[in-house]
């Protein structure tokens, strides 16, 4: 850590955890009562438990990103974060907006969009927490020495404020209500939150493998660029049964199958410069994640969404459970990979040591990435079997979630392992040991 | 990456094209946007009591369940054509009756079948939801779903 103001991301990062904690655990509840349907089903029903599972979802990555702009930025800036105090206050509206939400949600208070369930007041929370933020990291940015790495995410978080305002229109056309619903939610996962992840990796890739900066940035551009010009006439992937016109059809296919082109980039990107650069970096976790992190959203976002994303397989797919095994992988691999990379990278020098718990956090890697891959296996088949009984020959929805039980028992299963996997984790990056599980091979004399 | 593209040159292809991309997506948006209120949706018939059953829709959180026009959660069936599946276009009288049943004698409480809620409504908020996915059924969907099933 070079400027003490950096340690404003160890906040960020504490809660982003905490809320990690909570997403997994209720996802858990959620996959038990799959099984187990009348589990707490008057207490807590099923919608109040998804409710809070992909808000905190969505929360997390949000601080994570947060947390992750304000290491980042004052070390490509090389100067502090204009001002800290302002970096807290905004830390704590998105602490008490965020706690207040779910505790809302298990007493049934919410606005009742999917994903956008958030109360008013906690909207214009996040709003005014965006704005403090795009004012502070923008002056650091201004005033100090200007990347490609802090350009492209600034833009990104600027991008995620600005659509993120689609949330506060909600029309009584139910169509029209989901042409801008999908402005924040599609245009934030495909398209300016590739600009975080780039940007991110791109950072990780500059210190881990020590390639030369001007060859990092360019590669940073092209991968942003095919991610912008693929994923904002993507969109129309959504735009094919809701009451829009036909022609969707067509421009949703054909962009949304480029859409694979970014992800694909940076998988090329990430393992280029690992076998171009020279660097030895002690933090052999932090490397794993961030290889992971385009690995698994190469396969979630770019295999699982290529997968149902033409508008005539679609038809068939829309709605089903393989739209889940997609959004599980997506979100894990792209996302919360994310995260975890640059939280592990981050946190040895936020607390002044040399890294440590590798071991384990790489364990807790391949706990969450076997069983998320497994989660996504039986969703998929699930969601294949699902197509052909309910879409194809016609059967009723619940008869045909009869037939799918065992999948969605090992479904439960493959949650148990990606919990322990997060609770390694996170036990890993917050309590340092002194020795590690295995120790290292010392270099030979 | 070759050095055919210098950094610059890169960042000037994303500034533009991103911008120009931008723009056709948002043209395209406009023209959605008419086409959904003058073709594929009823205007017209989109009355008070429709507007009040979508925010019942919402208050309850139905969406984390079920899923309309193929969004939401996957938990529960399909509502977009509810009203077809109950037969609402032959018989309207029958189908409300039937859906207002349906929805005043949950939670079934049989064993090993998913739960819904009891969201005790009134008949008028009972009326204006089933208003509300009477309307719906009636978007122009491209012809989605694929059959009753939803
Ligand atoms: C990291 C990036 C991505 C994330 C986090 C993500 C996540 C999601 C989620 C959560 C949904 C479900 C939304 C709902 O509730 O209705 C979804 C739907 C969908 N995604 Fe993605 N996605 C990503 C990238 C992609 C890509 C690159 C493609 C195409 C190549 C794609 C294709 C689709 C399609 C076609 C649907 C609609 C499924 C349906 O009709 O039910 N996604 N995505
Ligand atoms: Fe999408």
């Amino acid at each position: 850590m070079k400027y003490e103001s950096q340690k404003v991301a160890y906040y960020y990062i504490l809660a982003a955890l905490i809320l990690f904690a909570a997403q997994v655990t209720f996802g858990l509840v959620a996959g038990y009562i799959y099984v187990d349907p009348n589990f707490l089903s008057e207490t807590l029903p099923f919608n109040r438990v998804r409710m809070v599972h992909t808000s905190s979802l969505i929360v997390w990555l949000l601080l994570g990103f947060f947390g992750a702009a304000y290491y980042l930025i004052p070390d490509e800036a090389e100067r502090d974060i204009h001002s800290p105090l302002l970096a807290y206050v905004q830390l704590a509206i998105l602490l008490i907006g965020g706690a207040g939400a779910v505790i809302g949600y298990l007493f049934g208070i919410h606005e009742g969009r999917e994903f956008l369930e958030q109360p008013l007041w906690v909207k214009i929370g996040i709003v005014v927490a965006a704005l403090i933020f795009l004012f502070n990291v923008t002056m650091t940015f201004l005033k100090g020495r200007k990347t490609a790495i802090s350009n492209v995410l600034l833009l990104g978080l600027w991008g995620v404020a600005l659509f993120f305002l689609f949330a506060l229109y909600n029309p009584h056309n139910l169509g029209l209500d989901k042409l801008y619903w999908w402005y924040v939610v599609h245009i934030w996962v495909e398209g300016v939150w590739e600009l975080v992840m780039a940007a991110i990796l791109a950072y990780l890739m500059l210190k881990l493998t020590g390639v030369d900066r001007e060859v990092i940035e360019k590669w940073l551009y092209v991968i942003v660029a095919t991610a912008l010009f693929s994923g904002l006439l993507g969109t129309g992937h959504h735009y094919y049964w809701i009451g829009t016109p036909a022609y969707w059809q067509w421009v949703g296919s054909v962009f949304s199958v480029l859409e694979v082109v970014p992800f694909f980039l940076m998988v090329i990107f990430v393992f280029a410069m690992v076998w171009k650069g020279g660097r030895d970096h002690p933090n052999k976790a932090a490397l794993l994640w961030a290889l992971g992190c385009a690995t698994l959203a190469f396969f979630g976002a770019g295999v699982w969404g290529f997968m149902h994303t033409l508008s005539v397989i679609n038809y068939y797919t829309h709605g089903t459970q393989v739209t889940a095994a997609h959004g599980h992988l997506a979100f894990f691999g792209a996302y919360v990979s994310l995260n975890l990379a640059i939280f592990t990278y981050a946190m040895p020098y936020l607390l002044g040591r040399e890294p440590y718990n590798q071991v384990l956090n790489m364990v807790s890697f391949w706990l969450m990435s076997g069983g998320m891959a497994f989660m996504t296996f039986t969703l998929t088949f699930a969601g294949v079997v699902q197509t052909h009984l309910q879409r194809v020959n016609g059967e009723y929805f619940m008869d045909v979630q009869e037939q799918l039980h065992l999948f969605y028992l090992m479904r439960l299963g493959s949650g148990v392992v990606v919990v322990l996997g997060a609770l390694v984790f996170i036990y890993a990056v917050l309590v340092p040991r002194s020795r590690e599980l295995i120790a290292a091979q010392q270099p030979a004399e | 990456m070759s050095e055919a593209l210098t950094k610059s040159q890169a960042r000037n292809i994303f500034y533009g094209g991103s911008l120009f991309f931008l723009a056709v997506f948002v043209a395209l948006t406009v023209h959605s946007h008419h086409y959904i209120v003058n073709k594929s949706t009823d205007s017209a018939g989109l009355t008070e009591a429709v507007a009040r059953g979508k925010g019942i829709w919402e208050k309850h959180s139905c969406i984390n369940c079920h899923t309309i026009l193929g969004e939401g959660a996957y938990f529960a069936p399909e509502v977009g054509n509810v009203w077809v599946r109950y037969g609402g276009r032959d018989d309207p009288e029958g189908a409300r009756e039937a859906l207002k049943v349906w929805m005043q004698s949950q939670p079934s409480g049989v064993e090993g079948r998913r739960q819904m809620p009891q969201f005790n409504l009134t008949d008028q908020e009972l009326n204006d939801l089933i208003d509300f996915l009477e309307w719906t059924s009636r978007i122009d969907t491209q012809g989605w779903p694929p059959n009753e099933a939803g």
